[in-house]
């Protein structure tokens, strides 16, 4: 009888740290936003914080995810291997693009403020950019993938209401319709955008 | 030019769809869906924005660089009277979109920040509680009211738009707009035309200003940038119509969906 409460204690025990360990989407944001203030703020070159911010970048943006949303309904009709060259290209367009809009900024602040949950997939966490002398207050909304609550993923930056991945679709069915739909069109784009 | 301007939008006209009097905001939402606003004149269109591009880089560019290293209470002062200015054409949107507690909220606002607020240099309304304001203009009451936007359309000076607010705008030159019709309307002996024209100026570079970072990274990153404006400003315009500020109530979100059957 004792053997077999002990044993229940256990299981309990050492099932509680393993059940607790989903991030809290508030919580996964206002902590990544530290990180790349802090990083911002860094007395380092500003290539120096291009490359470090790639790397917060890949560990907390669902690139992948929102390479094949920005794609629209293109991405039905591609071959497994041009998803593969549109996944490599997308990535390495993301990150340069991401990166080097974020680099302009020192050490901005951003506070989260709410979040609502929209269904098990989708959480969006409300902040706010603080105002500078030179700009004003800006709401900053995240589109946060919670499928694996252990590991959430930004999806897209809503700022001021204008979705940033929704913009970047538009943007690629543009180029798209301008080159009779061709993805390699939209490849060259990319690789070009990639390698200026 | 205004030739040109012309038949672009009677021919573009003809597509906003028939009005529906009573609407509900599913089909008002759907009707302002930026992926759905055809660019019928795109070359014309992409003419005028490089025109624009031009004009920002020789006159707004520069102009705003200086403005917005202004101190902060002089930025405030001129964008706080700038938008107590348009109270004159956002309360008889108001009216028109039967919002007539919000048309009495805003003409309450208006008189006390022209009088108490010198000009509406100071917003004592929003020290006194009252909510936030909304600007409302003579396209957004059409769409309240059903009427689709027809073509997209970028106009030398003006900017981005859609057929439907163009002739929405007209309502301004023909009385709907106050502050047009006591500066250049009517010959006051208080005010001028040049009051009008500095007042749009001004509004021009103070919106530049206060996006001036953001207008540069976009401009810089994006694959193409025009896409990227026309798809920044229907997401705009499509919010300002519903008078949702909120992603959820304006973005379809079935493409997110269908991601996770990747």
């Amino acid at each position: 009888m004792m053997k077999k409460k002990l044993l229940v204690y256990l299981i309990i025990f050492f099932s509680v740290p393993f059940f607790s360990l989903s991030i809290e989407p508030d919580i996964f944001v206002q902590s990544t936003v530290n990180r790349a203030s802090k990083l911002l703020g860094e007395d380092i070159s500003k290539n120096e914080k291009i490359e470090k911010l790639k790397l917060i970048a890949k560990e907390t943006v669902d690139i992948k995810g929102i390479g094949f949303y920005t794609l629209g309904a293109k991405r039905k009709s591609l071959s497994d291997e041009e998803k593969k060259e549109y996944i490599s290209l997308f990535e390495e367009y993301f990150l340069k693009s991401f990166s080097s809009r974020l680099a302009e900024y020192t050490n901005p602040e951003i506070d989260v403020k709410n979040k609502e949950k929209l269904n098990d997939n989708y959480t969006i966490v409300n902040s706010i950019l603080k105002a500078t002398n030179e700009r004003p207050e800006i709401n900053i909304d995240w589109r946060i993938y919670t499928k694996d609550p252990n590991n959430p993923l930004i999806r897209d930056l809503i700022i001021e209401g204008l979705s940033l991945a929704r913009t970047q679709k538009e943007e690629f069915a543009s180029v798209l319709s301008s080159n009779e739909n061709n993805i390699e069109a939209l490849f060259k784009v990319l690789e070009e955008f990639s390698n200026n | 030019m205004m030739k040109k301007i012309l038949v672009i939008l009677i021919t573009t006209f003809t597509l906003i769809v028939n009005v529906h009097a009573g609407s509900d905001g599913d089909l008002v939402l759907k009707k302002n869906e930026p992926s759905e606003i055809k660019d019928c004149s795109e070359t014309f269109n992409k003419a005028s924005f490089a025109l624009n591009q031009s004009l920002d880089k020789i006159i707004f560019k520069p102009v705003s660089s200086v403005y917005r290293v202004l101190p902060s209470p002089i930025k405030t002062g001129v964008s706080n009277s700038l938008n107590n200015l348009t109270n004159v054409v956002t309360i008889p949107n108001n009216v028109l979109q039967g919002e007539f507690a919000l048309a009495g909220l805003n003409t309450g606002r208006f008189l006390i920040n022209t009088t108490v607020g010198v000009l509406g240099i100071i917003d004592v309304a929003s020290y006194l509680g009252f909510s936030e304001y909304v600007k409302e203009d003579y396209g957004q009451s059409l769409a309240s009211h059903g009427v689709g936007p027809g073509c997209y359309l970028v106009l030398p000076v003006l900017g981005p738009t859609t057929a439907r607010d163009t002739l929405a705008s007209l309502t301004n030159f023909i009385g709907g707009d106050a502050w047009y019709n006591v500066t250049v309307k009517n010959d006051t002996h208080y005010f001028k035309d040049i009051d009008y024209y500095a007042s749009r100026v001004t509004a021009g570079v103070d919106f530049r200003a206060k996006n001036f970072d953001s207008i540069e990274n976009l401009e810089k990153n994006s694959l193409d940038f025009y896409a990227s404006v026309k798809s920044l400003y229907l997401q705009d315009r499509q919010q300002r119509i519903l008078n949702s500020a909120k992603i959820i109530e304006t973005q379809d979100d079935s493409d997110w969906e269908e991601i996770e059957t990747q």
